[in-house]
């Protein structure tokens, strides 16, 4: 007998374009991978986009390709290639996914998007390590693969106060990448596109940002599961026009839903989690689908709010950028983290925290060092610790995170 | 739906199907512990939980018709079909050792495949919890596997573990490594009885390492209830009385079955 399959969760339609939108993306590197007519940047997630949209670039960004082998669950099987490699299955599951997909020849672009058979070959990489280390040596491998030049960014790490020091540090390295990237481009850099490029980044941004606010409204209109999809455009397209539209479609949504009453849980919401570290990838079906059962929503993270950068300004390219990417999360220090996620759980109305512990990824990864205890006293929101990873199913056990999770419901039950 | 019975008659079932044993305990509606069936959990986890049903009422001379409501819990909570509602272990075990001991209490659960310190404040609600991460260090399995490499019965090793004149010191987390040490003190001629009693104290700083202790400590689960001398261990690692509810083991069904009955409390309202 056919089982009759409750919905539990609202689709958004804006998701459907979202779809449109990566495709777009993806037939257009290719086309440029092979005829050759546009020169191909990878950068890392917050890398200098802006300034390579500035010289012309197509970019392409290996982490959204390694979350990708994350979500189709290809991922497992492949980092064990990058391990015997020599990368040790301890460092960034998207490095060993990723330089594991590469070496087997396969790519999960080739499912999604018919035609395309492989990734996009850069003729140049462009990193900022304001994320990690790890990217730098993901980056170099494939530098010295394809035999194109690695250039980038140094960041500062630990920030607590950004100074005209750090500012300045970070612009000029900014400034010393234009040299060498207009020699690759064959072409100089054109301020006026730079400079939209900007523009249209923070508006992409504070679109974004605007997006992600809605779920302060109860019941919220997203979920922390929809918001790791819908963040694509914010990662892959900024500094462009058709992320822009996406996200003033998305917002528009959003604020129907709001004004409606209307949840992304199709039953009661009633409790407001807090979800600090990355996506477990491979699982975000399934957890999306735990919680809203629970009646919890996870309304707001760390991990989507990373693609806002309300510091870029048109009229200050370079200064502004070095703002901008320093004065994110990640890259901070502790103390100003736990402000930051005091405050959100303050402005979302948030009941608990759920923390992902990333056996990968120490870098998104903030229940290391007594956060969640020094909150806890601080805020009395109770927390709990998920151990798991983001591309690595070897990393996790379903029944515990499950256990875990539903015994925290049952425990902030227990406390209304 | 409860069902319709006279009242003082009517017992609540919990049923704690773990991932090494199925625990079932049976009270009425006073609380009192009335049955109980443990079994091992096997391959089929609803039938185990039947047996261990019938073992529970038999011992408590009561009829299947008697039980009120039944909650299930642990690892094979979704299987027992017979329940009419499920809890976490975490939760169960909270309820069971807050039955006991009606204080701030943090309560360690040692059970064949993972670890639990749960905080309780004085009103029996949970401020936080915290589970193994996915490794067999310090729990049940742990000592099983060391039986096993050591060829004795698992139910000697309490026995031997107090015969120990001197302690051998299994320093490692990782339950391979940890064999490996074994294998070391046994090429060196070390008496069985001081590695068994230096795995026991390993199991206990595995499990401390987990979380801070606060309040009065209370130990559950089946470890513990095979190898009391785990208690008085424990009680010379931390420097303070480590309490055990009554058949710790029964510790998340007992918790389970006040569940079952707060459910028939409920209906009634
Ligand atoms: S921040 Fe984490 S996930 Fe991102 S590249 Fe670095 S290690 Fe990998």
């Amino acid at each position: 007998m056919a089982h009759e399959t409750k919905q539990i969760l609202r689709r958004l339609k804006s998701a459907k374009d979202l779809s449109r939108f990566m495709a777009d993306y993806y037939y257009e590197l290719n086309e440029a991978a092979i005829s050759g007519k546009r020169k191909i940047a990878w950068c890392t997630s917050v890398g200098p986009a802006e300034l390579l949209r500035g010289l012309g670039y197509l970019i392409y960004f290996p982490e959204t390709h390694a979350a990708m082998l994350g979500a189709t669950r290809m991922a497992t099987d492949l980092i064990p290639t990058a391990n015997a490699m020599g990368y040790s299955p301890e460092i960034c599951s998207y490095l060993t996914a990723d330089i594991g997909a590469f070496v087997k020849g396969i790519t999960p672009l080739s499912a999604a998007y018919k035609g395309i058979t492989s990734v996009p070959k850069p003729d140049v990489l462009v990193y900022n390590t304001n994320q990690c280390r790890d990217v730098l040596d993901w980056f170099n491998w494939y530098g010295d693969k394809f035999n194109v030049p690695v250039v980038g960014i140094e960041s500062y790490r630990s920030v607590g106060e950004i100074t005209d020091f750090h500012i300045d540090s970070i612009a000029s390295q900014i400034e010393n990448l234009v040299a060498p990237l207009e020699e690759l481009a064959g072409c100089k850099l054109d301020m006026d596109a730079f400079k939209q490029a900007v523009a249209l980044s923070r508006e992409c941004s504070d679109l974004w940002a605007q997006c992600l606010a809605t779920a302060s409204a109860k019941p919220a209109p997203l979920t922390f599961f929809d918001g790791t999809t819908l963040m694509g455009p914010a990662v892959v397209g900024r500094g462009t026009l058709k992320a822009v539209e996406m996200y003033r479609l998305l917002l528009d949504e959003l604020e129907e839903r709001v004004n409606a009453g209307e949840g992304a849980l199709v039953g009661e919401e009633k409790y407001r989690l807090y979800w600090d570290g990355m996506p477990v990838w491979g699982r975000l079906g399934m957890h999306s689908k735990m919680f809203a059962e629970l009646n919890a929503n996870v309304i707001a993270s760390t991990y989507c709010s990373s693609w806002i950068f309300s510091a870029l300004d048109p009229s200050d390219p370079f200064k502004s950028m070095a703002r901008a990417y320093t004065e994110l999360f990640i890259v901070r220090n502790d103390a100003y983290k736990e402000r930051y996620i005091q405050d959100k759980l303050d402005v979302f109305g948030c009941d608990g925290i759920l923390y992902h512990n990333a056996r990968t990824c120490p870098n998104n990864t903030n229940c290391l060092y007594g956060m969640p205890q020094r909150l806890f006293r601080k805020t009395g929101i109770p927390f709990v610790i998920m151990d798991g990873d983001l591309n690595d199913l070897r990393c996790l056990s379903d029944e515990q995170t499950k256990t875990n999770v539903e015994a925290f419901i049952e425990q902030l039950e227990e406390m209304k | 739906m409860s069902k319709t019975y006279s009242i003082e008659k009517a017992v609540y079932a919990g049923v704690d199907v773990g991932a090494s044993h199925t625990k079932v305990a049976l009270i009425d509606t006073a609380g009192h512990l009335r049955g109980h069936g443990v079994r091992k959990s096997g391959v089929n986890f609803s039938a185990t939980a039947e047996m261990c049903l019938a073992d529970a009422l038999q011992m408590a001379d009561c009829t299947a018709d008697q039980v009120a409501h039944t909650v299930s819990t642990g690892y094979g909570r979704h299987n027992v079909t017979f329940a009419s509602g499920t809890h976490t272990e975490i939760g169960c075990h909270a309820k069971g050792s807050y039955f006991y001991f009606p204080e701030a209490i943090t309560v360690i659960d040692i059970g064949g495949q993972d670890n639990k310190i749960i905080k309780l404040d004085s009103n029996g609600r949970r401020i936080s919890f915290k589970m193994n991460r996915k490794c067999a260090a310090g729990t049940g399995a742990f000592l099983e596997e060391m039986a096993t490499r050591l060829d004795i019965p698992l139910s000697d090793m309490d026995g031997l573990a107090r015969k120990s004149t001197e302690t051998v010191n299994i320093g490692s987390y990782c339950t391979v490594f940890s064999a490996t040490e074994v294998l070391e003190y046994i090429r060196h001629g070390k008496k069985v009885q001081d590695i068994i009693k230096g795995l026991f104290v390993s199991v206990i700083r595995r499990v401390l390492e987990m979380d801070s202790l606060t309040e009065k400590v209370v130990m559950t689960g089946g470890v513990v209830a095979h190898n009391p001398y785990l208690i008085d261990l424990s009680e010379e690692q931390i420097g303070r009385r480590v309490w055990t509810p009554p058949f710790p083991q029964l510790a998340g069904a007992i918790g389970a079955a006040l569940y079952a009955k707060a459910t028939q409390t409920s209906d009634n309202e």
